[in-house]
């Protein structure tokens, strides 16, 4: 029997739901200024970080959690978390030898092989366990480009112009009550700088995997596209299946500078919890990308089948002149999953363009929302913006909503928004039955045909990826 | 020669669920190589009784029965799920194919010729292959290539969508094949392609049951067999001669003859 089966045996429907036992250095629960210096010990930070996090949590202790979306939880007690656990013997990234075998196999039984020579050839992979970074990949081949791909917490040692200079800048400290959270407690996650004209020879991904119990992820990701560069990032998530919820809170901070290009493409499958909405990973997140320069452009394509609780909005701020920014998102949740995720396209530069397709769909007794902003402020002249939001409903238990907010502030600029809600049709079914398919191949058919808009603009193996995903979610939720 | 029995209906009772009867005992026999027309007023009954052959899940089935034959002998179909109808060799082509948004046609095409013939015990083609076959079964029905490329049914028109519904029916090579109104919503140019690709598919291993209100598509497929549905039975059986009674004469001879 192979690893990849016995993880399916044991994760059930949520076929990503184990646990690694590895020896931790695993910081007491609860959030005080101590803990914050611990943290910041720990990743032996430059002074300034540790100011950084230290004013954002002075801030933060003063705010109130945001309640305006549409979501249902009970209180989250912030003192009840852990706020660090890495396995104990990452100790430097150089040699796969130092990490901690264990972690290897928990990357390895969920797809990511580490090891240069297994892994993806076209994929550079920074994997993330609980509160670090224990490996990056492909770093000989992006050096020759000059690329820089590592952990922030290496950023901030190795890289401190670059990252005192953008960390923050697009997703300021006191953005939100989560913004302000991450910006005291984050710990690992990827730090990516793209030269000026340089189009980097592969996909980068962070996968980040929560392990620990107790523990929160609080990630942090900062991508800067020079001038004239372009880059397609991957992310991937996954956790074990517990009975208590475990917050993740992450901030991902983008910056294009003129005619530079970013894609950015999750395909989000935290646990979600059983059946009956017990456990699974709450998921606060912010994700921002700034097009800085003119005739830059910002794409973010996510798909989002996981969390029992979803909190996001990749936004772009269009600021340079002819910037473009697009939002592509699948939202699906079953079970008793809530979701409440869109964007917001803030057009600030002249003749900036902004393209928005929403599909969500849901399942059993589960809650979907679009929440989207699109703001044309005054100087923006002769902007655009086209959005299409369409929720699928499956079943007659499920909810969808769209709220979409719309600001115009000049005579020059058009935005256009279509919505749309249907049901998954019972003829639909039966007409491809009637063609031989079952049930399940006959949903994840319409399915995929409703997200294919989203689906081709994901990068190719990791659009298989999603179409998996969700046929095995559907199945879970219609057979 | 011996005749080999391909669809036996008898005594089928059933209801939209919750609601009166609609079928009132229908008693059915095709046999391989044949082509039924069942005919009939609106309101009849004639699309209850193929989509109940076929496993529409709005009806219950309040009596009688149904069986195909297969390689492994008579198979009762009120047994089956509707997939499994379609596997064991029941083809139903609908008066209103549906629409399925974002998904080519050509992928499509590929899902059911592949999961029907695996359920057959053949090995799955791989998308060259299955291009061989699809060109083939495009030529051999006269149907444009870019047909295959479009999302399936969407914005095609109404004799676009039957020819798709031939096209489907030429991959999946039925035992049988029912085929409700195929000729509603036609031109003449259109009904003729359609009744023609309804030719081309027959063989004396396969049996086809035109169901339809109007004669004139039989004035391009020769039926040996008609029967005429009233108020969830047949009322009279006959040869294709019954069928020009009907164009001559209307229904109302026969309702009102009846008794």
């Amino acid at each position: 029997m192979n690893e990849k089966q016995t993880a399916q045996e044991m994760g059930g429907e949520y076929r990503y739901g184990f646990e690694t036992e590895v020896e931790a250095d695993t910081l007491p629960k609860g959030l005080t200024e101590e803990t914050i210096r611990l943290i910041s010990a720990k990743k032996d930070e430059p002074e300034w970080l540790l100011e950084f996090r230290l004013k954002a949590f002075e801030w933060w202790l003063e705010q109130k959690e945001p309640t305006w979306a549409n979501l249902h939880y009970p209180k989250i007690d912030f003192q009840n978390i852990r706020y660090y656990s890495a396995p104990k013997t990452v100790s430097t990234l150089d040699s796969l030898d130092a990490v901690e075998p264990e972690v290897l196999k928990t990357f390895e039984r969920l797809g990511i092989p580490l090891d240069e020579q297994k892994s993806l050839a076209d994929v550079a992979v920074d994997a993330v366990f609980d509160s670090v970074s224990v490996r990056t990949t492909h770093q000989d081949l992006l050096a020759q480009y000059g690329i820089i791909f590592c952990s922030f917490s290496e950023a901030a040692k190795k890289y401190p112009v670059l990252v005192q200079k953008y960390l923050g800048s697009v997703v300021p400290v006191k953005d939100n009550f989560y913004a302000g959270l991450n910006s005291a407690v984050f710990t690992d996650g990827s730090f990516v700088y793209i030269p000026p004209g340089i189009h980097c020879p592969v996909d980068l991904s962070t996968y980040f995997r929560i392990n620990a119990k107790d523990t929160g992820q609080f990630e942090r990701t900062l991508i800067i596209a020079d001038k004239g560069s372009k880059v397609s990032y991957v992310e991937g998530c996954t956790a074990p299946m517990r009975d208590e919820h475990q917050l993740h809170a992450a901030i991902v901070e983008l910056v294009a500078l003129d005619d530079a290009e970013i894609k950015y493409s999750t395909v989000q499958n935290w646990y979600p919890g059983d059946k009956e909405g017990k456990g699974g990973i709450y998921n606060f997140v912010v994700k921002r990308g700034l097009c800085k320069g003119v005739n830059s452009k910002i794409s973010w394509t996510q798909v989002e089948a996981g969390a029992a609780i979803t909190w996001k909005y990749p936004s772009v701020l269009l600021k340079g002149d002819n910037s473009v920014g697009e939002f592509y998102s699948v939202a699906l949740t079953n079970h008793k999953m809530q979701a409440d995720t869109g964007t917001k396209m803030i057009h600030m530069g002249k003749n900036t363009r902004s393209t928005i397709i929403s599909k969500g769909i849901s399942c059993e007794k589960s809650s979907n929302s679009y929440r989207g902003l699109v703001r044309i402020s005054p100087g923006a002249e002769n902007s655009r913006n086209y959005s299409q939001c369409d929720s699928m409903l499956v079943g007659d238990e499920s909810f969808a909503n769209t709220y979409p907010y719309i600001e115009i502030n000049n005579d020059s600029s058009t935005v256009e928004h279509e919505a749309t809600t249907s049901r998954l049709s019972a003829d639909q079914l039966f007409y491809l039955q009637s063609r031989g398919l079952d049930m399940e191949s006959a949903v994840s058919l319409l399915v995929n045909g409703f997200c294919e808009e989203v689906f081709r603009t994901l990068p190719l193996e990791f659009s298989v990826e999603a179409v998996r995903l969700l046929e095995m979610k559907l199945e879970d939720s219609v057979g | 020669m011996k005749v080999e029995i391909m669809l036996k209906i008898e005594q089928l009772k059933a209801r939209v669920k919750d609601g009166p009867e609609i079928l009132k005992g229908i008693d059915l026999e095709v046999n391989a190589g044949e082509m039924h027309a069942v005919m009939g007023p609106n309101g009849s009954g004639k699309s209850t009784l193929s989509r109940v052959i076929a496993g529409h899940p709005d009806y219950e089935i309040t009596g009688g029965s149904i069986s195909l034959e297969t390689p492994d002998g008579p198979l009762d179909l009120l047994s089956l799920e509707p997939h499994e109808r379609a596997r064991a060799g029941l083809f139903l082509g609908f008066q209103y194919p549906l629409e399925i948004p974002g998904v080519s046609n050509r992928t499509f095409l590929r899902a059911i010729f592949n999961t029907v013939n695996r359920a057959r015990g053949n090995a799955p083609l791989d998308p060259m292959e299955f291009e061989n076959i699809l060109n083939s079964k495009l030529e051999l029905l006269g149907i444009q290539r870019e047909f295959v490329e479009r999302s399936v049914n969407v914005d095609f028109s109404g004799g676009e969508k039957k020819r798709n519904e031939i096209l489907q029916m030429a991959l999946l090579n039925p035992k049988l094949a029912l085929l409700d109104e195929i000729d509603s919503g036609l031109d003449v140019d259109a009904l003729k392609a359609v009744a023609e690709g309804v030719k081309t598919l027959r063989t004396p291993h396969n049996a086809v049951v035109l169901i339809t209100h109007y004669q004139r598509l039989l004035d391009y497929l020769l039926p040996d067999r008609v029967h005429i549905m009233a108020d969830g039975k047949f009322i009279r059986s006959g040869g294709s001669d019954l069928a020009l009674e009907i164009e001559e004469r209307g229904y109302d001879w026969i309702l009102n003859s009846k008794d």
